[in-house]
């Protein structure tokens, strides 16, 4: 099984067990959507930060397969392949 | 320093919470942020139990709403990993904002409420770890015709009755006020005499801004509105509303306290309508009746005379103090005041903070952290 790259933000990596780059197994439909839920079932304090209780990713949090927003791709239906990382960040919001 | 008497005061603002302590309710130590840069509309302070829980509505607005609590006075804060407030996933809700936090009686140990964005109610029976939204009102036939006011859609007002645990009164903007006479499970628009002057009709069934309400110390079957234009009394819980405006200023604000022990008592701090909201003439003042309302007095010793900032609905409280009880509110001007003799002189607590969204205090014992 290929293990692909998840990597959050500092803010995060507490509810990650300390981490900030995770390596997960590649689900076998390989869609975001997917990798975030095996990530929730281990950590769910994570789940509930990225995703509400819908499982709708936030609105001020951006999630990257590679350079690219997952918004302007298939949302969590969108792919990652082998060899691209997962980047989840917090946009720029607030004042 | 007599650590056996202490009051603590938790501070919720647009940017994080801080917390107070004193001795004497006169002097006070001032510490914080705890949750920097993070919206707290909510706080509550459940010294029931024999222990001390802060419990605050924490927005985080990129990592989502959720309730967290400290049993140490804030050295360490807890949240259960599933979050303690959820919708549950037929509803294809999801939770926007704590706006109220609410322990329920002492003789009803664990019992906490909640008042939350979307405009819904949530019980914890386990004093605020987990919540379970009430049906009774989410799924109410008039739903669909509750509106938001300027704030957001919300239940921001809980009132359990003292005597008789059936009977629930809940205030949101906008809608009114609803009372459960049957624990939760179905509720009912308590509304007839509330002015809705924003509407054609202006006394409808349900659809008024109601800021706030709460109960009598001594009757449960009174309770007090602070409307959006208008401040009532009702005398029957709820079933008929009369205004007790007269000799205030103002009948604009969000703010209305009821005495902990003695019947009557009570504190609102108007301001100058709804197009203006803030103190009239900038003079910030809170204004105190010990008769229900018939009649009002200002008390504005202590309090600056020219301040042009509002007052929010959570963020003024009394706490129980056997002797005299202490009124505390914040401004959005990030002013906090207290008073040890019900308001009959303040002091200032903090200055510049962020702009004050809920206050809460208590007498605790022991010497704290």
């Amino acid at each position: 099984m290929t293990d692909i790259t998840v990597e959050v933000p500092s803010v995060l990596a507490s509810t990650l067990e300390g981490q900030r780059s995770l390596q997960v197994p590649l689900p076998e439909d390989g869609t975001v959507g997917s990798i975030l839920d095996a990530l929730g079932e281990r950590y769910p304090l994570f789940a509930r930060r990225v995703r509400d209780e819908r499982g709708q990713v936030r609105r001020y949090v951006n999630i990257f397969v590679g350079p690219d927003n997952i918004r302007r791709l298939q949302g969590l239906d969108s792919t990652v392949s082998e060899g691209q990382d997962v980047l989840i960040m917090q946009s720029v919001a607030g004042g | 320093m007599d650590n056996d008497q202490r009051t603590i005061m938790a501070i919720g603002t647009k940017k994080g919470l801080w917390l107070a302590e004193s001795t004497d309710r006169e002097n006070w130590n001032l510490t914080g942020p705890h949750f920097a840069n993070l919206e707290v509309p909510s706080v509550a302070i459940d010294t029931r139990e024999g222990r001390t829980r802060i419990l605050a509505g924490v927005n985080d607005w990129h990592w989502g709403p959720t309730v967290v609590y400290s049993d140490d006075e804030g050295a360490t804060w807890s949240e259960p990993e599933q979050g303690a407030i959820k919708f549950p996933a037929d509803t294809d809700t999801a939770l926007a904002r704590i706006w109220h936090l609410r322990p329920d009686t002492a003789e009803r140990p664990g019992v906490v409420w909640a008042g939350c964005e979307p405009i819904s109610v949530f019980k914890s029976t386990d004093s605020g770890e987990n919540f379970e939204l009430n049906r009774g009102l989410w799924d109410h036939p008039h739903r669909s015709e509750w509106g938001a006011g300027f704030g957001g859609a919300a239940v921001h007002s809980i009132v359990p009755n003292a005597a008789d645990e059936n009977v629930i009164h809940a205030a949101m903007s906008t809608g009114g006020v609803y009372r459960s006479t049957d624990g939760g499970t179905s509720w009912e628009p308590r509304n007839h005499g509330i002015k809705a002057d924003f509407f054609p009709e202006p006394f409808p069934e349900f659809g008024q801004c109601v800021h706030h309400i709460t109960a009598d110390a001594e009757d449960p079957d009174r309770l007090y509105a602070q409307n959006h234009g208008g401040v009532y009394r009702t005398d029957d819980a709820g079933d008929q509303w009369n205004s007790i405006a007269d000799g205030l200023p103002a009948d604009f604000g969000f703010v209305f306290l009821s005495h902990p022990r003695t019947g009557g008592t009570v504190w609102t701090i108007p301001l100058k309508a709804a197009e203006e909201r803030n103190p009239v003439g900038g003079r910030l003042s809170v204004y105190h009746s010990t008769n229900a309302g018939d009649t009002w007095s200002e008390q504005h010793a202590g309090l600056p005379d020219a301040d042009w900032n509002a007052v929010l609905r959570d963020a003024a409280a009394v706490d129980e103090h056997p002797e005299t009880v202490g009124v505390y509110f914040g401004t959005r001007g990030g002013e906090v005041f207290a008073s040890n003799d019900e308001g009959a002189h303040f002091v200032t607590v903090a200055q510049r903070l962020p702009d004050v969204l809920s206050v809460r205090a208590a007498q605790v014992n022991g010497a704290g952290q």
